[in-house]
């Protein structure tokens, strides 16, 4: 084992590209708890994203068109989730597990309907990376940074976007406040229902740019299931980034680099011990499972958090 | 709900009042149905311009509900609504804010993990998207000394007394230009100089031209502080006074439709017999911080101590620890000179502990199951309801469920009957029922009152005297002064976890004990 195989640039370069899809998925969960609604249907968003990403890329040849179209796929999925979850007041955790399967079910069967046994095309349009000429050259930073794809930095620059918005806005300073308290917020005049709705669309779109980063950035096609639960433990990342989008991406990094340790560490062995590989690829499921269970810190909530809002006098 | 309706206590005053000025606010024959509760029944309310008016009422008379179809949170079934002379239709908050109504809600509307200045101007916040602390934190600050009330801008909600929670909701509501204040029971959660601070500041409002509705089943208050009252009844008309002209006796006629019961003076003393005796008692809180450090007492036969304080304060926990609910950390509870601070629930109260916990809805009562099995909660494994301790006997669980309801008078006295259906009146009684019933030695009752009715307080007062003078010691622990006041033979006022000074009865005035409850010693001393 050498320190390369730790921390080396290598390494490093692969923990953002494995962060990327949970911190999306992160700031999902993390706008749509903000506003008190909880969204286990991220890990579905995201399938549906990649899905689509790829049906679309292959019809258009266009990654924008190709995203566009995963972001709606996944704004829609998300939409029926807040259909239940704020009009009808249903168990979330139902409606979200729900549709985790329906997506699970819906891109493996168009799958099959579209692409048979061949699996998608391989001329497929992906998502470009952005190469960064003057850091190129620069040794390390350069070989972390210099290559990374645009949806990478489309992630880190949610990330400060949502901070600001969430924090610093009067729009964001509302919807923290649905999902803190949706009766006071009412009575001041913000529309509660409203609020939720788009708050669950935008987590939807944000995960399903995280499933299209799979499909388009990384794999270059679909595959069944290929989302691999990353949006549940995006939502440990923001469970661990306490319902932060700073905190998520510090979380997503750790759960990034868990994974991209497992990569490195093939092989490797410590003097004549083998590096357990498997065990460490477990590594993101494990902090995932303390993130969870809250041995991570004392992390609050948002007060209102997965409790639908019944306006008074229509009960 | 009430089928007689008394005749009405309308003075001639009011209307002398009323010509002299221009009602503000005239609501008019105003209904509101839920499901089969007409809790509005044809409400009349008239307001003038500049005055303090009190809508006072039992629970359930209606006031809530009149004052948040004002606020546009229930729409009416019908009625009609005048304010400024113009017919108005309020559809939600954001017209009744549009309007120059505000109101300051009994729980309060804020944001806990906001600071005073978002929650200030949350809804309206001005000055574009961006967000600018301070200039929301001047902005309020200004408010403040225009009106003066103090608060820290920058303050965390969540980490300012309930006092100053109160003043923010106040805040909120002059920051929308409100000229019509609703205060929903403002002095619930206060302690007594808490309540002069609020009236000071009701006043200074006044003076500056605001007009005050202030919801209340306090009499006192309303003596103190008010102009004109409206006194509803189970969804009804039933008086508007002039408060100068009237006495508290007649507002509560009103708001009862009977003359009120004098509680039997305690003809007996307690006796000398030691029931509980509580040393060095301490305990963690759920927090895991210090919430009882190091409590000393004892209640003996016949005897009520009732404990004062200002909520959260120790109270709950050291009614949690006497009944096993809650790990005592240190010290010791004797009862009979029998150490139980190590027994669980079922132990303690196999010792003669009976409870009455602070909410009957949560801790009390399985609110799903009827009134016979809530009735033998905890006795269900010995005869004659489980005649082998497992298998249930549903005839005497019946039976004994029957008896109970007539003897605690349960209405209706059925006990098939859903206890979640039941009025919070008569959910307390069915509490009583069980923990009354069996002769304990030792009561501890929390909050017994909250959120009853005049009628049901007189009968939870009573039953508590009875079982005083069949020789129980009990232990009252209570928000209302005038509750704790009117039982108790001592009482302990507790602060910070702590028993802080123990008073008799007969030297214990209100202000000696709020001085005590604020964490004055010295000065009450």
């Amino acid at each position: 084992m050498t320190i390369d195989q730790l921390i080396g640039a290598g390494v490093l370069a692969a923990t953002l590209r494995l962060a990327t899809p949970i911190l999306l998925a992160a700031l999902g969960g993390v706008v749509s708890e903000r506003a008190g609604v909880v969204n286990i249907a991220l890990e579905g968003c995201m399938l549906v994203g990649a899905f689509f990403g790829v049906v679309a890329a292959d019809q258009s040849h266009s990654v924008v068109v190709a995203l566009v179209a995963a972001m709606a796929v996944g704004a829609g999925l998300a939409a029926i989730h807040a259909v239940a979850a704020i009009h009808l007041r249903s168990d979330q955790i139902v409606s979200g597990m729900a549709l985790n399967i329906l997506a699970l079910g819906l891109t493996s069967y168009l799958d099959y309907q579209f692409y048979g046994t061949t699996g998608t095309p391989s001329d497929l349009a992906g998502v470009p990376d952005i190469e960064i000429a003057p850091l190129a050259a620069v040794p390390f930073v350069g070989d972390v940074i210099a290559h990374q794809n645009a949806i990478v930095w489309a992630g880190l620059a949610l990330v400060v976007l949502i901070q600001v918005f969430l924090f610093r806005t009067v729009p964001g300073l509302r919807l923290r406040a649905v999902g803190e308290h949706p009766r006071a917020a009412e009575t001041v005049g913000i529309a509660v229902r409203q609020t939720r709705y788009w708050a669950v669309i935008a987590s939807g779109m944000l995960a399903a740019l995280g499933g299209a980063y799979l499909s388009l950035s990384v794999a270059h096609s679909f595959t069944d299931g290929m989302t691999g639960g990353r949006g549940f433990i995006g939502l440990a990342a923001m469970i661990f980034g306490r319902w932060t989008p700073v905190g998520a991406l510090v979380a997503s990094l750790i759960f990034g680099y868990g994974t991209a340790l497992s990569f490195s560490l093939q092989g490797a062995s410590i003097g004549d011990v083998r590096v357990p590989v498997q065990l460490l690829s477990t590594l993101p499921y494990v902090l995932t499972i303390l993130a969870v269970a809250g041995f991570v810190g004392r992390s609050r909530p948002p007060a209102a958090d997965g409790i639908p809002y019944e306006t008074e006098g229509h009960a | 709900m009430i089928g007689a309706r008394p005749e009405r206590a309308r003075t001639t005053g009011a209307t002398a009042v009323g010509t002299e000025r221009v009602p503000l606010l005239e609501m008019r024959g105003i209904r509101k149905r839920f499901g089969d509760l007409q809790a509005l029944d044809g409400v009349d309310l008239v307001v003038n311009e500049g005055e303090i008016h009190a809508l006072v009422g039992e629970n359930g008379a209606g006031k809530t509900t009149l004052m948040n179809v004002l606020y546009g949170l229930y729409h009416p079934d019908s009625g009609t609504i005048r304010y400024r002379e113009r017919d108005v239709r309020i559809t939600g908050p954001r017209d009744a804010i549009a309007l120059g109504i505000g109101m300051i809600h009994q729980h309060f509307m804020l944001v806990p993990p906001l600071t005073v200045a978002e929650n200030v101007v949350l809804g309206d916040e001005r000055g574009g998207p961006v967000l600018d602390d301070r200039a929301i934190e001047e902005r309020v600050r200004g408010l403040e000394e225009r009106f003066a009330i103090a608060v820290e801008p920058g303050a965390r909600v969540e980490d300012i007394p309930l006092g100053l929670q109160q003043r923010v909701e106040i805040l909120k509501v002059l920051y929308r230009g409100s000229e019509l204040l609703i205060f929903d029971e403002p002095t619930a959660v206060l302690t007594p100089q808490e309540v002069d601070e609020l009236f000071a500041i009701v006043r200074t409002l006044r003076e500056e031209g605001k007009t005050l509705i202030l919801i209340t089943h306090k009499l006192r208050e309303v003596m103190a502080v008010t102009d004109r009252i409206t006194v509803l009844r189970g969804g009804r008309n039933a008086g508007e006074l002039v408060t100068k002209q009237t006495t508290p006796a007649e507002i509560a006629r009103a708001m009862v439709g009977r003359e009120m019961k004098q509680l039997k003076a305690r003809a007996t003393p307690p006796r000398t017999e030691v029931i509980l005796d509580v040393r060095g008692l301490e305990a963690l809180s759920d927090r895991g911080s210090p919430a009882l450090r190091g409590i000393d007492f004892e209640i003996r036969s016949g005897e009520i101590l009732g404990i004062a304080g200002v909520g959260g304060n120790g109270q709950s926990e050291l009614a949690q620890c006497l009944l096993g609910l809650r790990k005592v950390a240190a010290g010791t509870i004797r009862i009979g000179g029998i150490d139980i601070s190590r027994d669980d629930p079922k132990r303690t109260r196999a010792r003669g502990v009976a409870y009455v916990p602070e909410d009957r809805r949560i801790e009390g009562l399985v609110l799903a199951f009827t009134v016979a099995d809530d009735f033998i909660l905890g006795k269900q494994d010995r005869p004659p309801y489980a005649a082998n301790g497992i298998v249930l006997d549903p005839a005497a669980i019946l039976k004994a469920g029957g008896r109970l309801a007539v003897e605690y008078d349960v209405r209706p006295p059925n006990p098939r009957a859903i206890v979640a259906n039941l009025s919070g009146g008569n959910q307390q009684k069915v509490v009583l029922g069980r923990e009354l019933s069996e002769r304990p030695k030792l009561i501890v009752v929390s909050q017994p009152t909250r959120g009853l009715d005049i009628a049901a307080t007189e009968y939870v007062h009573e039953r508590l005297l009875e079982q005083r003078g069949q020789g129980a010691a009990i232990l009252l622990v209570s928000s209302e002064l005038d509750e704790i006041r009117a039982l108790s033979d001592r009482i302990a006022v507790m602060f910070e976890g702590r028993i802080v000074a123990v008073l008799d009865a007969a030297s214990a005035t209100e202000e000696r004990l709020g001085l005590l409850m604020a964490g004055h010693t010295e000065a009450a001393a």
